[in-house]
């Protein structure tokens, strides 16, 4: 009697296991949001995991309202699409890139709301997702919790202003810039989402380099890293959930200080 | 059969509840009339239930003089406890040196004593404390247990006060944190720096300002003393903690602006070049990741302010 019901038990718990082996390989990080993140935001396509695909966190979130991340898929070559995504926060989805002419790398910071993976997903040109992650453990509350700007009374003069750098690396551009904006996730009780929602980034003629879709779960004051083809002067445009723009035109200090790489 | 192990197995749950956690405090002399509770070179965890951090006490004739009062209400009552296995005398008066929980949660069990603390330090634990608090329950668990924030009450001015025959010269410093109490006990010559000073164990920023932190240890280099009883680490007799402490801020100042002005962003920095004497300290790894987060904001906005931009909008 005893042996057919754990015969029985066995048969519950394979059966769905199964199914879903069948479908994506095994989570290296073990995630109960795994299946659901793979449908929700990357609609069941084929994925890989992929140790090409670098995220880079600290272990553990010292400020659950800005922990710093470095996404890297340079290693898979041509990627057509990025997508960063912290899979336990109440809005998983952080960014979405289209890398075009600037390399599939970028650095920034998110608010996570508890320990969570964080992935990256590139697509490669034969529709395949390669999925890095890590896991990072926090004490939380950074997405239900007010940004600090809503505190002071500057940010809405100063909403969208861009400060920004050009740096001339060896063989490419690096642009680091800080935007400012609350980044309001909508979760904090009387304060609607407000954030940056597109940015662009094109050269002096006009030519685009790379597409961000940015998403909630960004860090108030954005500070975005990344390697573009060589250029000595770029725009940077975009705007908020409520239309309001962001455009500042970037340029190469004449000095561009005593630590170039 | 099985009723049976259920009922034991409940009983076991029921003695492990009951067996008090033991912080096995034990006084160290480290001069006439003084001693040293040492804690363990490490981070906040389960295992050491928050005790990474020194507290001490000096037996005057008038009581004994407690300096910082430990992670939890439980290390308060032991710290009292192992202070009544040394001398019969009562404690007097207790001087918390800064606002940083592992240095002042054992506070209730001197709640009815004058506790001492600079200004700033009274008004950075009623600001912040609980939250402290509630961020320890989450690091070491159940050895918070019943621990509640208690303010130190007393205002400490900076000068010479003497308790007992003991000369304690009470000193004002800032940049681990906006206010640092050192005291340097003139009678024996042990000074207590609190968290200015760290040996073997790499140092903490959250609420520290590099520049003032390296003048506060300038003033530290010219004090007359015989041992140095550092925040965390083992007491020593020369100035070679000071000089440790100087050169890792050193070290994580230039190496962080470095790397802000050749524009990194903070997630590259995660395994940084450094020195192996600094790589050697305890727990170098996750506090540099701490430092991070701490510092790196302010530093790499300066260095974006050299840029060109032309707002558009």
């Amino acid at each position: 009697m005893r042996y057919r019901i754990y015969c029985l038990l066995f048969l519950l718990l394979a059966r769905p296991l199964d199914l879903f082996a069948a479908e994506s390989p095994a989570d290296p990080l073990n995630s109960v949001m795994w299946h659901e993140m793979h449908q929700r935001l990357l609609d069941g396509a084929p994925v890989v995991f992929d140790e090409r695909v670098r995220v880079s966190a600290p272990a553990v979130a010292e400020d659950s309202l800005n922990l710093p991340l470095w996404i890297d898929a340079t290693a898979l070559g041509e990627v057509e699409r990025l997508l960063v995504f912290a899979e336990l926060n109440p809005i998983p989805k952080v960014l979405d890139m289209q890398p075009l002419k600037a390399a599939p790398r970028i650095g920034l910071r998110i608010k996570v709301q508890q320990a969570t993976p964080v992935r990256a997903a590139a697509l490669t040109a034969d529709g395949v997702w390669h999925l890095g992650g890590v896991l990072v453990d926090a004490a939380g509350g950074g997405c239900t919790a007010p940004s600090m700007g809503s505190g002071s009374s500057d940010w809405a003069d100063r909403l969208g202003e861009v400060t920004a750098r050009l740096w001339s690396r060896e063989n490419h551009s690096r642009l680091r810039a800080s935007i400012v904006h609350p980044m309001d996730t909508g979760l904090v009780a009387g304060i609607p989402a407000f954030y940056l929602e597109q940015l662009e980034i094109r050269a002096s003629g006009g030519d685009l380099i790379s597409r961000l879709a940015l998403f909630e779960p960004i860090a108030e004051n954005p500070v975005l890293t990344l390697d573009l083809p060589k250029v000595k002067q770029l725009t940077m445009a975009g705007r908020d959930n409520n239309g309001n723009p962001v455009e500042a035109q970037i340029s190469e200090s004449s000095q561009t200080g005593s630590n170039r790489l | 059969m099985r009723c049976l192990i259920f009922i034991s197995v409940l009983l076991l749950v029921g003695v492990c509840q009951a067996v008090e956690r033991d912080y096995q405090l034990k006084p160290q002399q480290v001069a006439e009339d003084t001693y040293v509770l040492i804690g363990h070179d490490e981070h906040f965890s389960f295992s050491n239930g928050g005790n990474i951090v020194n507290t001490g006490f000096i037996v005057t004739e008038a009581g004994v003089v407690v300096i910082d009062s430990g992670p939890s209400r439980l290390y308060g009552e032991q710290l009292k406890a192992a202070i009544a296995r040394v001398t019969d005398k009562p404690v007097v008066k207790l001087f918390i040196t800064h606002m940083h929980p592992d240095h002042f949660l054992g506070n209730q069990a001197f709640e009815d004593l004058p506790i001492g603390a600079l200004k700033k330090t009274q008004g950075g634990i009623r600001l912040l404390g609980e939250t402290f608090n509630d961020n320890l329950y989450r690091l070491v668990g159940s050895w918070m247990k019943g621990t509640r924030v208690v303010a130190p009450n007393l205002q400490v001015e900076p000068g010479l006060e003497e308790i007992g025959g003991h000369r304690l010269q009470l000193i004002a410093l800032k940049g681990h944190t906006g206010a640092d109490l050192v005291i340097l006990d003139q009678t024996s010559g042990v000074l207590f720096a609190g968290d200015l000073v760290f040996y073997g164990r790499t140092p903490t920023t959250p609420h520290a300002r590099l520049d003032e932190w390296q003048a506060a240890l300038q003033q530290l280099q010219k004090l007359d003393f015989k041992v140095l009883v550092p925040g965390h680490g083992p007491p020593v007799t020369s100035e070679v903690a000071i000089s440790q402490t100087s050169a890792y801020l050193n070290w994580l100042q230039t190496y962080l602006t470095e790397q802000a002005g050749s524009g990194a962003a903070m997630a590259e920095l995660l395994q940084p070049e450094a020195p192996q004497h600094l790589r050697e300290l305890a727990v170098f790894s996750e506090e540099y990741t701490r430092s991070l987060s701490h510092l790196y904001p302010a530093l790499e906005a300066a260095a974006l302010a050299e840029g060109k931009v032309e707002q558009q909008q």
